[in-house]
């Protein structure tokens, strides 16, 4: 079983990220589940969200407590909430930055992890440009694929034409796909190097 | 068909399935993705024959299904928490007046203090209101229950409510099978009402009755419940026959009968559970649990059956009678008295409160040493009680319980309300 | 009233018999010109509320309740459902194992009954019935303080139902207790004739016709049963809308009022005529009719037939008095009653 948690604010598309995820890893033939941390739904609030994907039905309901994957949203939530709480430091840690780890500070904890499995993008400016909204949402589950293999660029590409009407799904695959080909990029330049 | 949605978006297509006639509807958390979602199916056509009403108040919604419900209409609501007290006095009328009225529950906290989390005493308030109280695991079962709820309703001429735990299933989004009109027709013969307020033939609901008749239709009330629980028996293998799906019954069993301990309990937690004991299990650990899935009617004989080789049951609640204790666990007691069964009663989830594995799992190491008490609070912060118990003994004045609580904690409430 | 009797070609005019002098017109008016009757006159009339119920004596809501709902049984073909407040008619027409209503009726709560009827009214909806037309009714407290919250819901959906209160201005079936109806300066229960302001107090009160006027709704009216043939149109037209209508009507209550038995139909044709009872029809929220005083009255003829307002016509109390009179005169004024 593959766990993953969100962290992000209220607004930045945490929960529909995680629905996303459960979604694409449903239209693979994989069991999922996706679920936020209930209640703090307004604008600005921090606000996590889970999703499990496995070969087998999934029967637990405990918030996910030691992700494989960790989606940082937004790094200003590095001071408000111990996002690192439980992480498998054998998995995968994305975080929505222009900047690296060590200019973020955390290279304390990224260093845990296997090479190649911390990614730092530039989520939101991406999104900027390709769904004119701040949502980094898209971009990172794009980025999440590419780095984990987990699940496809054409199941996330279905779950979000059904969520979305075309004219909202459009522009956010095309985010998807540029998060998706910046991490390939990105461990294509570290294999060469 | 396969999909993978929440479990209001599971609850209120089965519902659709199930053709009701009239559904009056008001909103509150976190039941209310559902009947928004029964709201967009009656608007765009796609559940014809359907009068779907915003209403005033739940006491108002509960008695819209009333009338409808003695008019001859198939009808359902769903509420939650304080929406359930609200309406409080119609769900007893409903059960009163025998009408099959079908409801969801989406299982939330009691306030004061406000809280909008899951736990079950929303449920547990109606324990005695004569309603059938089902509960389910999964977002699979709060569809599939629903389905057989209708007939069962119909069957009894009772009402039923399906407790589905908020948040935790209902904002869920999990795979679910999807059973076709054709299926859910099969199995759900049109409405067919025992009693019906019609000009043709007229007759009065709802006369007064005095102590000389009051006894016997309370007690048809009960002998009504008891025959229930052949009949959920019943309608769980026609509806496998059909579906294909263990979905419903009274109990289920995961490993109790061989095994020494056992957790008994109602509703999502024993999806949680059900990891646990099966890690445990390769441990080799002898534990199991006991999904008591109908809890109105209580089967305390197929418990007492379930039970019979366990030597400690471990009863978990997500609620219990302040000043009493665990309501399941008393229950349990009850229906297992001849038995040389020891009972721990565990309260937990409260509020919301995370159920972790972790915390299960130090719940049932105690038991196996036999060091778990009779009454447990999981994962009570002792220092937070003990300082506040220490407050109000030295001040007069010592101000809101939860707010001085908060304060001790550092915890800023950023939760929407009601 | 032009006609003339066809048994004895006297006219109207020229009767022996004055129904308005003998203070009734409930009589059925047999010897009146067929056209004229009320429906009460025949034998073959439509009969909602059987004989044998409870009621008290002089009880003004079993009149006004059957000659209502039999209005709207003509009016209906006979297809109504209908729907009851718990209250005095609730409790003496249905005395367990007996019932005195012979059209399908369903009581479910205090509070609730506009509720229950728009479930009624939707089922019938959701079966495409648009023959069956659903009446809710209760008593004043059921109306205007338990059951306001249900009943403004239902207005404002524009329910297909027609609500009819009884309007006997207390809690008499609990044992005459003060509700938001009961009128300034009235004893109950728990408004006592006691201290330097006794009785119920002068504060505005809730009168619901204007309430529901506020509503909107396509109807509204008010009717008093010393008025039968009033009553029984107003309750006839309600029937010709569609949605949410209201009638309240005004029901003297011997025991509550402390009044004689014999007194019902006189005391409600003296609220009327003294302005206290303001007798009108509105239509989607504007005033469309009023029923004139014919002979006015002073406010104190009709509060000393009443054992309630004992206290009102002491020398130490003409300010309750004086507050009453002007009552009637806003009334009169508003309504346009003269």
């Amino acid at each position: 079983m593959f766990q993953v948690r969100i962290h992000g604010r209220g607004g930045q598309g945490v929960v529909s990220a995680s629905e996303l995820l459960s979604v694409a890893a449903f239209e693979e033939g994989k069991y999922s589940q996706s679920f936020p941390s209930f209640g703090s739904e307004r604008m600005g609030a921090p606000v996590q969200a889970f999703a499990r994907v496995s070969d087998k039905p999934i029967t637990t309901r405990e918030p996910v407590m030691e992700p494989d994957m960790l989606i940082i949203q937004d790094p200003t939530l590095f001071l408000a909430v111990n996002v690192f709480e439980g992480a498998n430091t054998d998995g995968y840690l994305l975080i929505n930055s222009a900047k690296t780890p060590e200019e973020l500070g955390i290279e304390d904890m990224t260093n845990q992890y296997p090479p190649n499995h911390v990614m730092t993008l530039p989520a939101t400016e991406l999104a900027m440009k390709y769904i004119k909204q701040p949502k980094p949402n898209t971009i990172l589950l794009g980025a999440f694929a590419a780095l984990t293999q987990i699940v496809h660029m054409p199941a996330l590409e279905k779950a979000i034409l059904d969520k979305f009407p075309k004219r909202i799904a459009d522009p956010n695959i095309t985010a998807t796909k540029a998060g998706y080909n910046l991490i390939i990029q990105k461990l294509e330049q570290a294999q060469e190097a | 068909m396969l999909q993978q949605i929440s479990g209001s978006i599971a609850v209120a297509e089965a519902v659709a399935l199930c053709r009701p006639e009239v559904v009056p509807c008001y909103p509150i958390t976190p039941q209310t993705h559902i009947v928004e979602h029964i709201s967009t199916l009656v608007k765009s056509g796609q559940l014809k024959n359907c009068t779907y009403e915003n209403v005033e108040s739940e006491f108002a919604s509960m008695s819209l299904c009333i009338g409808a419900s003695a008019a001859g209409s198939r009808t359902y609501t769903a509420t939650a928490s304080q929406g359930l007290l609200f309406m409080m006095e119609a769900v007893y009328n409903a059960s009163g007046l025998s009408l099959p009225i079908v409801m969801t529950l989406g299982n939330r906290a009691i306030g004061a203090p406000i809280n909008i989390w899951n736990d079950h005493s929303d449920a547990m308030s109606v324990r005695d209101a004569g309603w059938i109280q089902l509960f389910v695991e999964s977002n699979q079962q709060a569809l599939d229950v629903h389905i057989q709820a209708f007939k069962l309703a119909e069957a009894l001429s009772l009402p039923v409510m399906v407790n589905m735990d908020g948040f935790i299933l209902t904002h869920a989004i999990t795979r679910v099978d999807m059973p076709t009109q054709e299926q859910v027709d099969q199995f759900l013969p049109p409405f067919v009402p025992r009693q019906k307020l019609d000009t043709e033939a007229p007759l009065s609901i709802g006369a007064m009755v005095g102590p000389d008749a009051f006894t016997e239709v309370r007690y048809l009330a009960h002998h009504k419940q008891k025959e229930a629980l052949s009949i959920i028996e019943q309608q769980a293998e026609e509806f496998q026959g059909i579906f294909g799906r263990d979905s419903g019954g009274l109990i289920k069993s995961y490993y109790a009968e061989d095994a020494e301990i056992v957790f008994v309990a109602m509703g999502s937690v024993i999806g949680t559970m059900q990891e646990l004991v099966e890690e445990l299990r390769e441990e080799g650990h002898s534990v199991g649990i006991l999904s008591i899935r109908s809890f109105r009617p209580f089967p305390a004989n197929a418990i007492d059956k379930a039970l019979a080789n366990t030597r400690h049951a471990i009863i978990f609640e997500k609620s219990f009678a302040v000043g009493m204790g665990g309501v399941l666990a008393s229950e349990i007691h009850m229906a297992t008295v001849a038995n040389d069964l020891k009972i721990s009663s565990v309260i937990g989830g409260l509020g919301g409160r995370t159920i972790t594995k972790k915390s299960l799992r130090k719940i049932i190491e105690s038991a196996m040493q036999d060091e778990l008490d009779t009454e447990v609070f999981l994962d009570l912060e002792g220092t937070t009680v003990v300082r506040e118990l220490r407050r109000q003994q030295e001040e007069q004045n010592s101000g809101p319980v939860a707010e001085n609580i908060l304060r001790d904690m550092g915890v800023v409430s950023a939760s929407k309300t009601h | 009233m032009s006609n003339q009797d066809s048994n004895t070609d006297i006219p109207c005019e020229q009767q022996t018999v004055k129904f308005y002098q003998t203070g009734t017109f409930t009589v059925g008016n047999r010897l009146l010109d067929e056209g004229c009757r009320t429906v009460q006159a025949t034998a073959e009339r439509a009969n909602s509320l059987d004989s044998g119920h409870r009621a008290c004596q002089g009880c003004g809501q079993a009149l006004g309740a059957r000659y209502a709902l039999d209005a709207a049984m003509r009016a209906t073909d006979n297809k109504i459902i209908a729907a009851n407040a718990t209250g005095c008619l609730e409790v003496f027409t249905t005395p367990y194992p007996e019932t005195a209503w012979s059209i399908p009726w369903v009581h479910s709560l205090f509070g609730n009954v506009a509720a229950v009827a728009s479930g009624i009214a939707a089922s019938l909806k959701a079966k495409g019935d648009t023959t069956t037309r659903v009446i809710a009714q209760g008593g004043d407290g059921g109306t205007t303080d338990i059951g306001f919250g249900c009943l403004s819901g239902m207005f404002d959906r524009n329910d297909d139902v027609l609500y009819i209160c009884y309007d006997n201005g207390g809690y008499m079936n609990t044992g005459v207790q003060r509700s938001s109806a009961t009128p300034p300066a009235a004893r109950t229960a728990t408004t006592m004739p006691v201290g330097d302001n006794p009785g119920s107090s002068f504060t505005t009160g809730k009168f619901l016709p204007a309430i529901a006027m506020a509503h909107e709704i396509p109807y509204v009216a008010t009717a008093s049963v010393h008025d039968l043939h009033d009553l029984e149109r107003k309750v006839e037209k309600a029937m010709t809308f569609r949605g949410a209508r209201y009638i309240q009507i005004n029901v003297p209550c011997p025991l509550g009022w402390g009044s004689q038995p014999a007194l019902t139909i006189k005391l409600s044709r003296m609220g009327v005529e003294c302005g206290l009872v303001p007798l009108f029809e509105a239509e989607n929220g504007k005033l469309t009719d009023s029923t004139k005083i014919r002979y006015r009255i002073p406010v104190e003829d009709y509060l000393k037939l009443q054992r309630r307002f004992a206290h009102v016509l002491k020398p130490q109390n003409t300010h309750q008095l004086d507050a009453i009179r002007q009552i009637a005169e806003d009334n009169i004024k508003r309504y346009n009653l003269v």
